[in-house]
């Protein structure tokens, strides 16, 4: 009974959640005509002339790479200066622990809207106007905070002996940081990884208005760009929609296990 | 090789103070001992040797030339620490090969390293396992070797025989003592059990609440305490202490008054028997009677303080009687009320 219980559960969750999935599934296969019909419910003939047609029709493998280029350099650097936050914070004893913390957090309660023009400005002054430049260091820096959050609660976690091993044993700081602290990061690394590279995916509002050109739009607004004139193209938007969760559920599945782990540690001693 | 030299140190972490004024000399090839309670500032000592911490105020020299300014890994000290913090991520063998590898030592020359210390401590077969693989000896054994592989100028080990069981710690009590016979290096130890510390050292430092109570060889330190805590800490049983009136024809200095003074006596220098024909012995109630194999530790109630004594098992007082406990006038230790103090 109480399995039972648990099933429902599970099923009623699973459901909700990949509902729209189905959905956008549903929606990328039927035909036109039957597109802006209910019923039928489920299409009566598949077709995959959608999915042909976010390929010919629009740039769609420029749009695929460049939003690989952003999310990747956008992570890369998140991490890089996250983990080197963490490690001062945690390991080298920095000054203000809490106060740096809560400062930090602070920064990231700025709802992006509020500082889109501003940031707009800024980038427009540098001449990184339609570059995937200005997209990577705005996501990087969006994400920051949770990448010095998450990482901080990680290494704290780490025995402080094992940095005083390493520095005894002839270790600099930052020996010690690439070479015992974040191999054995690694989970938390991959946990806030993936959560910058799926942000930066999926993010639409700076890619918007810091983009002009297809040279460096990304996915988000490509599709948001398929409308034309005088129709929706409900089909393509849906295919597009579709395969671009492709790669961030492949690098999910991928690290899967790393994840678990790195979601649950700290519950455990050791 | 080195001497470390304490000059005036003092280490405070915010308002709390952990080392007051600590001066001493530990000397070339020396195994010296910090032995004492939980807390009272072992592991932060060993910290300010290896430059994990700097001292609050005072200086460290290595022979005679000061160290404050070094990084730890300047030093050239090696440390086994209380958790012996083994890198997880890598094998046993890469453990102990890392601090050559920072030092940009060859691959081969590494292996041949490793291979050496490897052999020495008996873990040659378990080079290609991890961390997690291992029981705490092996453990301990690797923490060892890592610290063994380069021939630190200092050796520091941080209780290492405090997580294992009681018989591996005895052999690697020998290992150690061992090993320091034959690389000779300076080895500062520290460990909160007396008789590891008498067994191991060739000077101790008994340190209590941050200061030295008495530094001095083991012996000097156990027939000699100089004062309470030092006459309480070492030696197990450790020492009775009785009030002085109780004490039947006790030869006191001259101008020391009879309640000022507190008598100590070892617990192997009671005899306790249910016949005595000794008159100035003790008549205590017993309370309870510990066989450890050769002797019987006999705790007694004396004018309500607890008396500590030696029975032969083949005469064991019964619980709840009264036995005699008797002891040489030669054997005592006498100490100031007030201060704690050695009077003689
Ligand atoms: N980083 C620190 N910040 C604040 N207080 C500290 C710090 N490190 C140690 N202390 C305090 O200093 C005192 C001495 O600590 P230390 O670790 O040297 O004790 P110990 O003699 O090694 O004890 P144990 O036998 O339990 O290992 C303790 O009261 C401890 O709480
Ligand atoms: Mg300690």
């Amino acid at each position: 009974m109480r399995r039972a219980a648990t099933y429902l559960g599970v099923l009623v969750v699973a459901a909700y959640c990949l509902a729209p999935l189905a959905w956008q599934l549903v929606t990328s296969v039927r035909t036109p005509a039957e597109l802006t019909t209910l019923p039928p419910l489920l299409p009566t003939r598949i077709t995959i002339e959608h999915y042909a047609a976010v390929f010919t029709g629009h740039p769609f493998p420029r749009m695929l790479l460049n939003s690989f280029v952003v999310a990747g350099g956008a992570t890369a650097i998140a991490l890089a200066f996250g983990a080197a936050a963490a490690f001062a914070l945690t390991k080298m004893r920095a000054r203000g622990f809490g106060a740096i913390l809560a400062l930090v957090l602070a920064t990231s309660m700025f709802p992006p809207i509020s500082i889109v023009s501003p940031l707009y400005l800024l980038i427009n002054a540098l001449g990184l106007r339609d570059t995937l430049a200005a997209l990577i260091l705005t996501y990087a820096g969006f994400t920051l905070p949770l990448a010095i959050w998450v990482l901080t609660s990680f290494l704290r976690e780490l025995p402080d002996e094992l940095y005083s091993a390493a520095r005894v044993d002839g270790c600099t700081p930052r020996q010690a940081l690439v070479r015992v602290i974040l191999p054995l990061a690694a989970p938390g690394l991959v946990a806030t990884g993936l959560l910058v590279f799926i942000f930066a995916w999926n993010e639409f509002l700076f890619a918007l208005t810091f983009t002009a050109t297809e040279r460096s739009r990304t996915v988000p607004v490509g599709i948001a760009l398929f409308p034309g004139l005088h129709e929706v193209p409900w089909g393509e938007i849906a295919a597009a929609s579709l395969l671009v969760t492709v790669p961030v559920f492949v690098l999910v599945l991928r690290f899967q296990r790393r994840i678990v782990e790195g979601l649950t540690a700290g519950a455990v001693k050791g | 090789m080195a001497a470390i030299e304490f000059d005036g140190v003092s280490k405070r972490f915010g308002q709390v103070t952990v080392l007051e004024d600590l001066r001493l000399t530990i000397e070339e090839g020396e195994f010296f001992t910090f032995v004492g309670p939980s807390g009272c500032g072992k592991s932060t000592t060993l910290s300010l040797i290896a430059g994990l911490e700097r001292p609050t105020s005072g200086r460290i020299r290595f022979d005679g030339e000061p160290v404050d300014h070094l990084a730890p890994r300047d030093r050239d000290v090696a440390m086994v620490f209380q958790s012996y913090a083994l890198y997880p991520h890598m094998s046993v063998a890469e453990n102990i090969g890392f601090p050559l590898k920072l030092r940009g030592a060859a691959p081969r020359e590494i292996d041949d390293a490793v291979a050496e210390v490897a052999r020495r401590l008996g873990i040659e077969t378990l080079l290609a396992r991890r961390p997690r693989e291992l029981s705490g000896g092996q453990r301990q054994r690797v923490a060892l070797g890592r610290a063994l592989v380069r021939r630190p100028r200092v050796f520091l080990l941080d209780e290492p025989l405090s997580n294992l069981d009681a018989r591996l710690r005895l052999e690697m009590r020998a290992e150690l003592k061992r090993l320091h016979g034959e690389y000779g290096i300076t080895t500062v130890y520290v460990t909160h059990d007396q008789e590891e510390a008498m067994a191991l050292s060739d000077r101790v430092a008994v340190l209590n609440a941050g200061r030295v109570e008495q530094c001095g060889p083991p012996l000097e330190l156990y027939h000699a305490p100089a004062n309470t805590f030092v006459a309480g800490f070492v030696g197990s049983p450790p020492m009775n202490f009785l009030d002085a009136r109780l004490v039947p024809d006790l030869e006191l200095p001259r101008d020391v008054a009879l309640d000022e003074v507190v008598v100590g006596v070892r617990p192997t220098d009671v005899r306790v028997t249910e016949a005595s024909d000794d008159p100035r012995a003790l008549d205590a109630r017993v309370l309870l009677a510990e066989p450890t194999g050769d002797d019987v530790w006999v705790v007694g109630l004396l004018e309500g303080e607890r008396i500590v004594g030696r029975a032969l098992p083949s005469a064991v007082p019964v619980p709840g009687g009264i036995a005699r406990f008797a002891f040489a006038r030669e054997r005592l230790h006498l100490f100031d009320r007030a201060s704690g103090r050695r009077i003689a």
